[in-house]
């Protein structure tokens, strides 16, 4: 498995979308310090930026990565390596590569221009919330049969998980209001991984103090340890469910 | 040393292979023909494992292959390769191949050197052209002196030299204990290298026969003749 990951890995450090999107982070990084004059007003800029940036390209990215190399994929079942091992691999090496250039594009500069544990925090959830796309991605690679279907269908994931599920649960806090829901929704903010990485990075900001009732209940959840832990295993069961599912189906799949 | 026993795959509702059963021994070069999504691809896929059945069994030296991984040490398959990964150069695809198999340590270099495949080392898989691929193909095909080769329409592409080239070196290596299975549409580069011809229609075989009984029955000698008229009779 480490030769497949090896080679893979490789060519895909040399691929120009991965460079420029490195390259983008950094320059990004670089502008928000710059032009912001508060660390936090930065590091809450990153934050929303990212939180765009990083699930579509690691969704769009995976699921076309994954359709180009599926002759590829064929040529190595055909010797005598595991399925379960092969795509593996291609999780691994996406991975792999995602973390390196997020790591540099972002981590860098964050933790130069601003050495506290928000910063690390922030790195930590970009990095997660790129490991659970590329889990989604492949999932729906695995589930499609079409270039066109899987990039359409990762579209709709994103629209799903950066806009509309928002949308739908303001809509419910605006009609429920009169109503104690805020655990409620903090429970539901479980439910995307987009969102959770949202709140537990804003909840180590000031900007916490201005999100009323609801924002009370997560600053309490999310500034203890334990609060914190949880968060970050709910974002690990979102990497560890859909690429179950993904292995299982391309394990019984044709190919 | 292969065998399929009653292999039934379905697509939906379209049935890919319908009650095949096959045994073939050892030694022989076998082509695999039938129309269009007659089910050959489907038969190939299903042997290494990439296509999973609705029923039936396939051995391969008397033990199951199903759900196993082992068995494909001992197996050379040429696929039509459309993609590689893009930053990837034919050196780098032996080197990674053979990392791969680390379980054998003698090689087949002689495609390799013939089709002068050193020449391209250098060069990015996804820029050579269609031909140029198959060769590198068939030369990886062949590197790990495989028990069982496959091949998924080797000629398509291939200029007549280089066809000429691979036939010889199939007819070479084509032995006592070896099994070579092509599926073709080129029927005429089957020519003087097969032994037997294995017929599917619709998922189901048609007929499976060697060379010599074919010869016997219609009297011709050339295989697109032979095969024409096979087709013709009953049973």
């Amino acid at each position: 498995m480490g030769k497949i990951v090896k080679y893979l890995t490789i060519d895909l450090m040399k691929n120009w979308v991965m460079i420029v999107f490195t390259a983008l982070l950094f320059l990004a990084t670089l502008g928000f310090f710059a032009l912001e004059g508060q660390n936090e007003k930065a590091v809450i800029g990153l934050l929303n930026l990212s939180l765009l940036l990083v699930p579509m390209l690691s969704l769009i990215f995976s699921i076309t990565y994954y359709y180009n190399m599926y002759d590829f994929l064929l040529l190595i079942l055909a010797q005598p390596i595991k399925r379960k091992k092969s795509i593996f691999s291609l999780y691994l090496s996406l991975l792999i590569v995602f973390s390196l250039s997020i790591t540099i594009g972002l981590g860098l500069p964050l933790v130069l221009f601003n050495p506290f544990s928000t910063s690390y925090l922030l790195l930590l959830c970009i990095l997660l919330l790129s490991a659970v796309f590329i889990a989604i991605a492949l999932w729906a690679a695995v589930y499609t049969n079409d270039k066109s279907k899987g990039i359409g269908l990762s579209l709709l994931l994103w629209v799903y998980f950066v806009l509309l599920f928002d949308g739908i649960l303001l809509l419910g806090m605006y009609n429920f209001a009169e109503y104690p829901i805020e655990k409620y929704v903090l429970f539901f903010t479980f439910l995307n991984p987009v969102d959770l990485s949202r709140i537990m990075v804003l909840m180590q900001t000031q900007t916490a103090a201005l999100m009323g009732y609801s924002g009370a209940i997560f600053k309490q959840f999310f500034t203890t340890q334990q609060g914190l832990s949880i968060a970050v295993l709910l974002l690990v069961s979102w990497v560890v469910v859909p690429l179950m599912f993904a292995f299982n189906k391309f394990k019984k799949k044709d190919l | 040393m292969i065998a399929f026993e009653q292999l039934n795959k379905k697509y939906g509702k379209h049935k890919a292979l319908e009650n095949v059963s096959l045994s073939i021994p050892k030694g022989r070069v076998v082509a695999l023909i039938g129309p269009n999504g007659s089910g050959k691809t489907t038969l190939i896929k299903s042997f290494l494992g990439l296509v999973s059945l609705n029923s039936g069994d396939i051995f391969f030296q008397e033990k199951s292959v199903l759900k196993q991984s082992d068995y494909r040490k001992h197996i050379g398959y040429m696929p039509q390769i459309s993609r590689f990964p893009e930053h990837m150069n034919v050196k780098q695809l032996f080197d990674f191949m053979r990392s791969l198999r680390k379980d054998v340590k003698d090689y087949d270099w002689d495609l390799y050197d013939k089709f002068e495949i050193k020449k391209l080392e250098k060069k990015r898989l996804n820029a050579l052209s269609g031909g140029m691929r198959q060769k590198v193909s068939a030369a990886l095909a062949l590197l790990f002196k495989p028990q069982l080769l496959l091949l998924d329409e080797p000629t398509a592409g291939l200029d007549p030299k280089s066809n000429e080239v691979l036939k010889s070196k199939l007819l070479n290596f084509a032995s006592e204990d070896r099994l070579i299975i092509i599926t073709s549409h080129i029927l005429s580069d089957l020519d003087d290298l097969v032994n037997d011809v294995v017929y599917l229609i619709d998922g189901k075989l048609k007929f499976y026969e060697s060379i010599e009984s074919l010869q016997e029955k219609t009297k011709e000698s050339r295989l697109t003749k032979m095969i024409a008229e096979r087709l013709e009779m009953k049973n």
